[in-house]
């Protein structure tokens, strides 16, 4: 995997306050072309709020947010252009619960790229296959099972060509025999070279697959590194706890 | 027929005037909610017959020349928009708030999202309520009568006159009444059927 090859997302001393409640206080941290980041701690902890920070679906109070070179957080900054470089997927999956699951991935091509119809389906049914589902194309959402929704979501996202995928709890509102084939469809996606940003506690993806780790408590990057320093020798005490503890809840090894 | 049309009018412009004021509550700034929230109080707080009175001689009042019959269908037109306008608002309401992250992070602008992914949930969902709505409409149209305007009623009216025959033409009347209601809800189900979607028809069945 090149990592070499610059830098996709800076995120740079960025601050968001709830009220009283203080989210994220100076997050940095950079994410390199066909690197995979998981962000890991505990929950309440303004791990997805950060990740809406990066394509300002939650505007950050304080902070700046680069991806390749354009300023995310500046205000002049058309949002609507850039988001379609940076594909989401969330917990419960948002799938549009109206359109098949070949309308959920055509869509955006139709009328945000505004792609005629029959390369749009064409593009769509592609990445549908790449997610092992163009024999579902015609389901809706509701005939899904929680695993196949969230790999439409995927196929979603990537098919607006992305240039940085973030994930949200991908797995978190899955049965546990649906996870496996999320993390294959991600792990997949990673072995690709795509850049990748991933709040999840799935040790066994993050320690198979990430380049590195962080770990947020508090709003604050309590460590980051490669997962074998994290989890061979990390600097923090807390770090150790933490870790300790998902991994007895979760595994340690990647669930097949 | 008067009354068909008038109902056809009155659905209308309820329908135009509803779903934008529905928009305005759910999405507007400050402004527009307090101003989409004040109308649609207004014209259910005033009773239709008074409202309608307020059109036709309001209009005259004013300088404005309109006749009977679009004073008919502005008063009871906004009426039925501040009707529908609830009904699309708890429609637009009950959609998760995922659909519209969902759709601005694949770069859709808001309008686009409301288009796209918002709108056509929410009218599914309203068609229920909605035929509720029509089956008022139709026979609000009655009222019209109160400012002359040639409906059902008053050209009932205007045979009894002729032929002495009150009952019958009453009966009439309902009947008539009765087989406009009956089949449009009959056509809302047929086309609440047709746009029927997995996973949309379950919401409103109770487990």
């Amino acid at each position: 995997m090149s990592v070499n090859q610059g830098i996709t997302l800076k995120v740079e001393n960025i601050h968001k306050t709830y009220g009283r409640e203080k989210v994220l206080q100076g997050i940095s941290f950079e994410v390199k072309k066909g690197e995979t980041k998981v962000i890991i701690g505990p929950s309440g902890t303004g791990k997805s709020t950060l990740l809406r920070c990066v394509n300002r679906l939650t505007i950050p109070d304080a902070g700046r947010i680069w991806l390749d070179g354009t300023e995310i957080t500046h205000p002049r900054t058309d949002i609507n252009k850039v988001r379609q470089s940076i594909g989401m997927v969330f917990q419960d999956f948002n799938l549009f619960s109206h359109l098949s699951a070949l309308d959920n991935v055509r869509i955006g091509l139709i009328k945000v790229k505004k792609m005629v119809k029959g390369e749009a389906t064409e593009e769509a049914m592609r990445h549908l296959a790449r997610v092992g589902l163009e024999d579902k194309a015609a389901a809706y959402p509701a005939e899904l099972s929680g695993g196949q929704q969230q790999r439409v979501s995927i196929a979603r996202a990537l098919a607006m060509g992305p240039k940085l995928m973030l994930f949200d709890e991908p797995t978190s509102a899955l049965d546990p025999e649906l996870i496996g084939e999320v993390l294959k469809v991600m792990r997949d996606l990673a072995e690709s070279g795509m850049t990748m940003v991933v709040v999840s506690h799935e040790m066994g993806f993050a320690r198979s697959v990430c380049n590195e780790i962080v770990f947020i408590e508090n709003g604050v990057i309590v460590e980051q590194g490669p997962p074998e320093v994290l989890f061979e020798d990390p600097q923090h005490q807390r770090t150790r706890q933490f870790l300790f503890k998902i991994t007895e809840l979760y595994g340690k090894s990647e669930r097949k | 027929m008067v009354t068909l049309e008038l109902t056809f009018l009155l659905l209308v412009v309820g329908l135009a005037v509803g779903i934008l004021l529905a928009l305005g509550q759910v999405y507007g700034g400050k402004g527009l909610v307090l101003l989409s929230s004040t109308y649609e109080q207004i014209f259910r707080s005033i009773p239709a017959l008074v409202l309608l009175f307020l059109f036709f001689f309001g209009s005259s009042f004013v300088g404005l020349n309109i006749s009977a019959f679009l004073s008919a269908v502005l008063a009871l037109g906004f009426r039925s928009s501040a009707y529908q306008s609830q009904i699309f608002r708890g429609a637009i309401q009950s959609i998760s708030q995922g659909q519209m992250i969902a759709a601005r992070s694949l770069g859709m602008s808001k309008f686009q999202a409301i288009r796209h992914i918002i709108l056509p949930q929410a009218l599914r969902l309203s068609l229920p309520p909605w035929s509720n709505e029509y089956s008022s409409v139709v026979k609000d149209t009655s009222l019209a009568y109160a400012v002359g305007v040639i409906e059902l009623v008053r050209e009932g009216r205007y045979i009894i006159v002729r032929t002495f025959e009150p009952m019958i033409i009453y009966i009439t009347i309902a009947v008539i009444y009765f087989i406009l209601t009956y089949a449009g809800n009959r056509s809302l189900g047929y086309l609440e059927e047709k746009l029927k979607i997995p996973g949309f028809e379950t919401k409103s069945r109770k487990e």
